[in-house]
């Protein structure tokens, strides 16, 4: 032997590092896909597609710029991706899914120095980007399981860049399906106070974008990661206790006004919400205390929303507005040493 | 519960032992982390290791003042014969680990980096080598004071690592009264077994060893705390404990780190140690099970430490065990022995978790050294540190519910009062735990590390 290596202790480690951790969020996200894809067909497919890819190029790009080495290989960027991609709606034009997921990386993660160090989570400040950039098409849905999903893209998929989407009311009563509102669930409780069942919700029976329509999906994925301790389940614990108390409250109070905990917890994106947009590493809390704060106040601020906002759904704002203040719940709940005085934490 | 349990595990049978969650809680402290253990050296019986042609023994083996050598270039000595005085009420003497002749008195690396003054003896190969010289004295009716100066004669200072010198831990301090003594069994390093097989092995020396010292600190009890994944070493020690009630074995959960002096307290009697202070504070005194079996064997028979056993193993190791390591063998006779040294390439004093990369093989083994471990090349690749993701794992390891996130960030900025300040980095005892969790790879327990010897630096400057 010639020489030693020297490293400092400790000198074994738990194997869990930045790209096994991604990795497995992307695994646990794959199935949701799946589900979005047999639902809508090749235009979701391709939205997924695109919106990941031009995460992806954003980073390099970045990296290229920046003259750093290649970031691709953390797989945080795919993550940003399909997430953002599991918030739009399938019928959303490629381009504009396009400019969310580059506004995503460089508004959202780039511009705060990267990995770990993004204040708000980068796919919601991409979908904030378009929903204010492209208010319409955001809006616009397309009916789910239509027949020839797999033979064609749905007309809006192919549009030009920075060109409007074509006009599909006609393309959706081609689809034969009369009863189609082109509105979603917690529009049509807000503005028709129909609230759609559990069943429907369930099968998928309703329209949405994916992250919408896969609650149950999205809970097992959720509790996989979880139970790989590949997510804090704190954060969508307390979000879903939250709502489910709050809703109730109100349900109980008024409810011919109200819709029970169990629409308010399958509609909208408040299972992706709560599993995998709350629980961005970076932009949540990391002491106990902070946590618990920090989820009930997504799930507060996401019922105050769509009870009193303008808007039909609230989980996008809730969080960022959460994330806005996790810096602080972490601040003003640091952890009781052990052996220092003071209340428990 | 039963039925509950076995209901829910149809269907999930293979995947989540729902026993466990039915499973009576053994006794722990919240966070730490259960690392892979590789306890395979637990099963073997301690053996003799050879002496080696040379012994390097340095004088300071223990924390506190170094001892004074009182012997010359040329002189012969005799195993257990003392060759260097104890300075003082914080020091200890050495013992003569061999029969053999000094052959020089001069530097040797130590596990520190520095160069530290060791007496080197050439050992006589022929000779049989027993115990020469021994100094056995009444003990009877001995307590307290008295008979810390007669256990300071024998040179044993604390096994677990720490090397405090034993007599002068055992002693309260003034104003404090001792009404536990913890005596710690749970060995929770990966890899070391040591203590396990002393526990299996000498359970007589323990319970000898906790009288002694019992009789020393006035401790009316004494508590074993030993962890539930060594269940021969639980019964041996349950079988050889004294009639009275007054030495009990607590078992506590397997996880790291159980041993740690304030996570151990906090296990078995539910007290804090407060911040800044020390456990005989709130009335505990703490003693590793390889102490108090030392203690019991050599001090009726008023003989010096001369030797002790040390775990040796690690991927790189042909033949790991425990082995009796005469005091003063250096590394590299060490694992020629057990058929290691041509493929080690980082060889670690203690355990994986805390223990001490070194940079030479002429390194000899002191009283602190529980383990030697050596591994082979590791992959450069899987230890590329990424920026922190801010993800908390460390926050839900640290057993000191530090911050480890926050000093980390302030430690990069250089921000050190501040985490001594404000994020008690003076409380951190350098398990490892945030550092082993970390997914981006970042040194945490270095940088800690890093700030608490500029800090200390800046201070003796001041």
């Amino acid at each position: 032997m010639s020489h030693t290596e020297l490293r400092a202790a400790p000198h074994q480690h738990s194997g869990n590092d930045v790209p096994v951790i991604m990795r497995n969020v992307v695994y646990a996200l794959l199935p949701i896909c799946v589900f979005s894809v047999w639902q809508y067909g090749l235009s979701a497919a391709a939205l997924i597609l695109v919106v990941t890819l031009a995460c992806l190029l954003a980073e390099r790009i970045n990296n290229f710029v920046s003259g750093t080495a290649s970031t691709l290989s953390d797989w945080s960027a795919v993550i940003t991706g399909i997430l953002l991609a599991l918030t739009l709606p399938p019928s959303f034009p490629l381009w504009m899914g396009a400019v969310a997921g580059l506004s995503a990386i460089w508004l959202g993660k780039s511009l705060f120095g990267g990995l770990g160090q993004n204040p708000f989570n980068p796919a919601l400040i991409g979908r904030a980007f378009v929903q204010a950039a492209f208010p319409t098409a955001i809006s616009t849905w397309v009916p789910a399981f239509s027949l020839n999903r797999f033979a064609g893209f749905i007309p809006t998929t192919l549009t030009a860049p920075f060109m409007l989407p074509p006009d599909i009311k006609h393309w959706i009563k081609l689809q034969g399906l009369d009863a189609f509102t082109g509105a979603t669930p917690l529009a049509r409780w807000k503005f028709e106070n129909v609230a759609a069942s559990a069943m429907e919700f369930l099968t998928g029976q309703v329209t949405a974008c994916a992250g919408e329509t896969s609650a149950i999906l999205i809970l097992l994925c959720g509790l996989y990661l979880a139970v790989r301790k590949f997510l804090d389940w704190r954060i969508p614990v307390a979000v879903m206790g939250s709502v489910t108390l709050l809703s109730w409250l109100f349900h109980l109070a008024q409810p011919a006004r109200y819709p029970s905990p169990s629409f308010m917890l399958l509609s909208g994106g408040l299972m992706l919400g709560a599993w995998f947009m709350a629980t961005d590493m970076a932009s949540s809390p990391i002491t106990p205390r902070g946590i618990w704060l920090y989820g009930a106040l997504i799930g507060i601020l996401t019922v105050m929303i769509r009870y009193f906002g303008g808007l039909t759904e609230g989980v996008m704002y809730a969080i960022l507005i959460a994330n806005a203040t996790a810096p602080l719940l972490d601040q003003f709940n640091q952890p009781r040493v052990l052996g220092a005085k003071g209340s428990k934490s | 519960m039963r039925p509950i349990s076995e209901n829910l595990n149809c269907g999930l049978q293979s995947s989540i032992d729902m026993s466990s969650f039915f499973k009576k809680r053994v006794a722990t402290f919240e966070h730490g982390i259960h690392p892979d253990y590789h306890k395979e050296t637990g099963s073997l019986p301690i053996q003799r290791l050879p002496f080696a042609p040379k012994l390097y023994v340095p004088l300071s083996q223990h924390v506190g003042k170094p001892a004074i050598a009182i012997v010359r270039v040329g002189q012969e000595v005799l195993r257990g014969e003392v060759i260097a005085k104890a300075d003082g009420m914080f020091s200890l003497p050495i013992h003569a680990p061999a029969t053999g002749i000094v052959e020089a008195i001069l530097p040797v690396p130590s596990d520190s980096g520095a160069m530290e003054m060791a007496i080197i003896i050439r050992v006589y190969q022929a000779d049989g080598q027993e115990i020469r010289v021994r100094n056995p004295q009444n003990l009877d009716g001995l307590t307290g004071v008295a008979l810390a100066m007669i256990m300071q004669q024998i040179g044993v200072a604390g096994k677990g690592g720490a090397v405090f010198p034993t007599h002068a831990k055992l002693i309260p301090p003034n104003g404090c009264v001792i009404d536990t003594l913890i005596v710690n069994g749970s060995e929770c390093e990966p890899f070391l077994t040591c203590d396990h097989r002393i526990m299996v092995e000498r359970a007589q020396h323990i319970m000898t060893g906790i009288d002694f010292a019992r009789r020393v600190c006035g401790a009316p009890r004494a508590i074993i705390g030993v962890e539930d994944n060594k269940p021969d070493a639980i019964a041996a020690l349950t079988a050889a404990l004294p009639g009275d009630g007054s030495v009990t074995v607590k078992v506590v959960e397997t996880k790291y780190p159980q041993g740690a002096a304030e996570t151990l307290t906090y296990t078995l009697l539910g007290r804090e140690v407060p911040v800044g202070k020390r456990s005989s504070s709130i009335g505990v005194v703490m003693n590793n099970v390889m102490t108090m079996a030392y203690v019991g064997k050599l001090l009726p028979l008023g003989e010096g430490m001369t030797e002790r056993v040390v775990t040796v193993a690690g991927p790189a190791v042909d033949r790991p065990g425990n082995y009796i390591v005469p005091l003063g063998t250096p590394l590299h006779f060490l694992l020629d022995s057990v058929g290691a040294k041509s493929r080690a390439k980082e060889v670690i004093l203690g355990g994986p978790m805390m223990g001490i990369a070194i940079a030479s093989l002429d390194t000899p083994v002191t009283k602190g050294v529980c383990g030697v471990l050596a591994f082979g090349k590791k992959d450069d690749t899987e230890q590329r540190t990424y920026p922190c993701i801010h993800c908390g794992k460390c926050v839900k390891a640290c057993p000191k519910k530090l911050n480890p996130t926050q000093m980390g960030m302030l430690a990069a900025k250089r921000e050190y009062e501040l985490m001594a300040d404000q994020f008690f980095l003076a409380e951190c005892f350098e398990c490892g735990c945030c550092s082993y969790v970390c997914p981006s790879h970042i040194p945490l327990v270095q940088q800690f590390r890093v700030a608490k010897s500029f800090l200390k630096d800046r201070k003796t400057a001041a």
